[in-house]
């Protein structure tokens, strides 16, 4: 149980910086995802949290205490790997014991620990077997009881899940999301999977470039993304942005001319864009839909999934958008549709990148809560 | 174990590719095996049956008898030519040509018979005493049990140093890693024998000539050992290491715990190669040890070789249990290499 305190973090190896300067809190029992493209320093951010990376600069303060000159072992952290990173010459019960021999703790508590855990992560039948004789679903759940057993912290886990298929990473999602109900202890997750974020973070923070994007509960970072990065990343499939000059603009929104000169509007604050200003209009494809008054396009594909189907588009420009209906739909390759962008539901993007404030959100409009 | 070697292409009868390949195999075996078989077949034999030429294959000793009023036993032959064919005699003497001989049942006739109307009896007679002897005339326990210390010692302390500086070399960052690592690598060019006088001089200023650890401490750091130790180590998952540390192992329990048990195969290859190099050493133990209470097995077998008389049966009995050790070792060991255990687990 534990706060992570992260203070202008940084990472150099030689003269190359890869984390510029962190500041993140961790509230105690929160679970935190990092999450951001390959290469962003999420993985040796955490790397850092553990111990296993040294910290070139700044301040790592895990409980109220700063640990930057702890090793890995004394921080009390817990740590699931990508590869599971299981001892493959022990069998189960000694993979789950190790890190307790190792300080010392009497047989008969181990024994406890072990056979509690064991049960929890529903692994008994499989104590005495070797890694090699587990499938990939049982090897993770090994190496999350391995980190269980310690009872620490906090618990980290390095991309734990991108080595199962598809559909066992969903049910080890649930089973990690349900892990953290129970024990409730502040967990650091990094992924590169935006899904994953979404559904099991209670904090998730973006990073690219060993900078943090935005940071903050995943709702929010979908609803009100600070720049295009964040609105592309956030989100599947990714967010659409069209290209378009200001033509008026006040507290209140700010209207928009595209390429071709159509005029749309977002209900944004646009104080701080001036009027013949370039920005990015950004709409979700899911908050786009046929509408005879709406924005035309050519529709280059149709992706129909039953339940829902995916219209992929081309304005007249030849900016690409993507739509998302729910249902099934008769339009079909080639054609042409229209669709409409409302005000409500439009993201606008300073040619700086970043979001300019969105006024009334759309999605609680037709939503459930007030 | 049947089935595997009567495998075969044809199938009714012997393929052409069968008789090739049986053929070369059978070729093998015979090169291979043939001379070993032949050394532990002789090592049954009597000192005489040695002593013959043309040597046979099997232990087939000359007979001999006790006739009355001769001091020493005489060597029966018999006849299969000329006047006395079918005799079976005893041989007095030879000279030139004949041989004299006698009826052991008559031994007051003489007997001339020509070398060529003669032949030895011959029985089939396994000469145990080849081996006892080596028990009850010489000291041959003290022997093994010299070559045995030195070679358990020396393959223990070898493993653990090497390996040591393999995980190190394999699995730390350091400055000056790769160098380090290149001039244990460049010694491998350097040929014994140029070392041989300095190092003589450092082990007999340490005083540790005729002391069983002047063979051991030379021998223990190998760059070969090294070498061998760090490739493997490097494919063991630095993520391994890690999760060790994450559980609170020490950097001694994670070599111990950890990297020396997922070596295993290299570690076997390694301890069968020590085994081998301190079981079979023989020109560096004969430099430093003089005295014959510290002598290896090696040297002990090149003792018995004196510079007028050889005592073949106790070389070749001593020889064959000499072999041993090292043939049930490989035996043993062999099953170790073929286990790849690191990969599974990870991934």
């Amino acid at each position: 149980m534990a706060e992570v305190e992260l203070r202008d973090i940084v990472k150099k190896y030689g003269e190359v910086q890869v984390i510029h300067g962190v500041d993140l809190t961790i509230e105690d029992g929160t679970f935190c995802v990092f999450v951001g493209p390959s290469g962003c320093g999420k993985s040796t951010l955490l790397r850092m949290i553990a111990g296993l990376e040294e910290i070139s600069g700044g301040d790592l303060i895990i409980g109220g205490e700063r640990v930057n000159d702890q090793r890995a072992a004394e921080r009390g952290l817990a740590m699931v790997f990508q590869t599971y990173a299981l001892y493959p010459h022990m069998s189960v019960r000694q993979n789950l014991a190790f890190g307790l021999e190792n300080i010392r703790m009497p047989k008969a508590e181990i024994a406890d620990r072990v056979n509690e855990a064991a049960r929890m992560l529903k692994l008994e039948p499989y104590l005495d077997r070797k890694p090699r004789a587990l499938s990939g679903g049982q090897r993770q759940r090994v190496a999350i009881g391995r980190a269980v057993v310690r009872e620490p912290k906090v618990f980290l886990f390095d991309e734990p899940l991108s080595n199962l298929d598809a559909e066992l990473r969903v049910s080890m999602r649930g089973e990690i999301a349900a892990l953290h109900r129970r024990i409730g202890n502040t967990m650091i997750y990094v992924t590169h999977d935006q899904v994953e974020a979404m559904t099991m973070a209670d904090k998730i923070v973006v990073l690219r470039d060993g900078r943090i994007e935005q940071a903050g509960a995943p709702i929010e970072l979908y609803n009100r993304p600070a720049n295009t990065f964040v609105a592309g990343f956030i989100g599947s499939p990714r967010m659409n942005f069209l290209p378009c000059k200001v033509t008026a603009r006040d507290a209140q929104g700010v209207s928009l001319a595209d390429a071709q000169g159509r005029q749309l509007r977002a209900a944004v604050d646009g104080r701080t864009v001036a009027e013949g200003d370039s920005v990015e209009l950004g709409i979700r494809p899911e908050h786009m839909h046929p509408d005879p008054d709406g924005y035309p396009v050519e529709i280059e594909n149709v992706e129909q999934l039953g339940g829902e189907s995916y219209l992929y588009a081309q304005t007249q420009t030849g900016v690409a958008l993507t739509a998302h209906l729910s249902g099934q739909t008769s339009l079909a390759r080639g054609g042409q549709a229209h669709l409409a962008i409302r005000p409500e539901y439009a993201h606008v993007f300073r040619k700086d990148g970043v979001a300019l404030p969105r006024l009334r959100l759309g999605e609680l409009e037709n939503g459930t809560s007030s | 174990m049947l089935r595997f070697l009567t495998q075969r292409r044809g199938r009714d009868k012997l393929d052409m590719t069968d008789w090739i390949s049986f053929g070369v195999l059978g070729f093998g075996v015979l090169l291979m095996l043939g001379p070993v078989m032949w050394l532990v077949i002789s090592s049954f034999k009597t000192e005489a049956a040695l002593q013959e030429y043309p040597p046979r294959l099997l232990p087939l000793a000359p007979q001999f008898v006790e006739v009355e009023g001769f001091e020493t036993a005489l060597q029966r032959f018999q006849v299969i030519a000329g006047e006395h064919e079918g005799r079976e005699l005893a041989q007095v003497r030879r000279i030139g040509l004949n041989a004299q001989m006698i009826d052991p049942q008559n031994p007051d006739e003489q007997l001339n018979v020509h070398i060529n109307d003669r032949e030895p009896v011959r029985a089939v007679q396994v000469e145990t005493q080849n081996y006892t002897g080596l028990f009850t005339r010489f000291n041959f326990l003290l022997y093994f049990w010299n070559s045995t210390f030195i070679t358990v010692v020396a393959t223990v302390l070898t493993v653990l140093f090497n390996s040591m500086a393999a995980f190190a070399l394999a699995k730390y960052r350091f400055k000056g890693r790769t160098s380090v690592f290149l001039l244990i690598i460049a010694t491998l060019m350097i040929p014994p024998t140029v070392t041989l006088v300095p190092l003589f001089l450092v082990v007999s200023q340490m005083g540790l000539i005729n002391s069983p650890w002047a063979v051991i401490w030379p021998a223990i750091a190998t760059p070969t050992g090294v070498f061998l130790l760090r490739q493997y180590m490097l494919s063991i998952p630095d993520d391994l290491l890690d999760a060790a540390r994450m559980d609170n192992a020490s950097e001694w329990r994670v070599y111990w715990k950890i990297v020396l048990p997922l070596s295993a195969p290299a570690l076997a290859v390694l301890i069968i190669f020590s085994v081998m190099w301190r079981w079979n050493e023989f020109l560096w133990p004969l430099i430093v040890l003089n005295r014959s209470e510290v002598f290896t097995l090696q040297l002990a077998l090149n003792s018995f070789q004196g510079e007028l008389q050889t005592a073949w049966s106790s070389l070749l009995a001593m020889t064959v249990l000499t072999l041993l050790p090292i043939t049930l070792g490989f035996a043993f060991l062999q099953k170790f290499i073929t286990q790849g255990i690191a990969q599974s687990g990870v991934k």
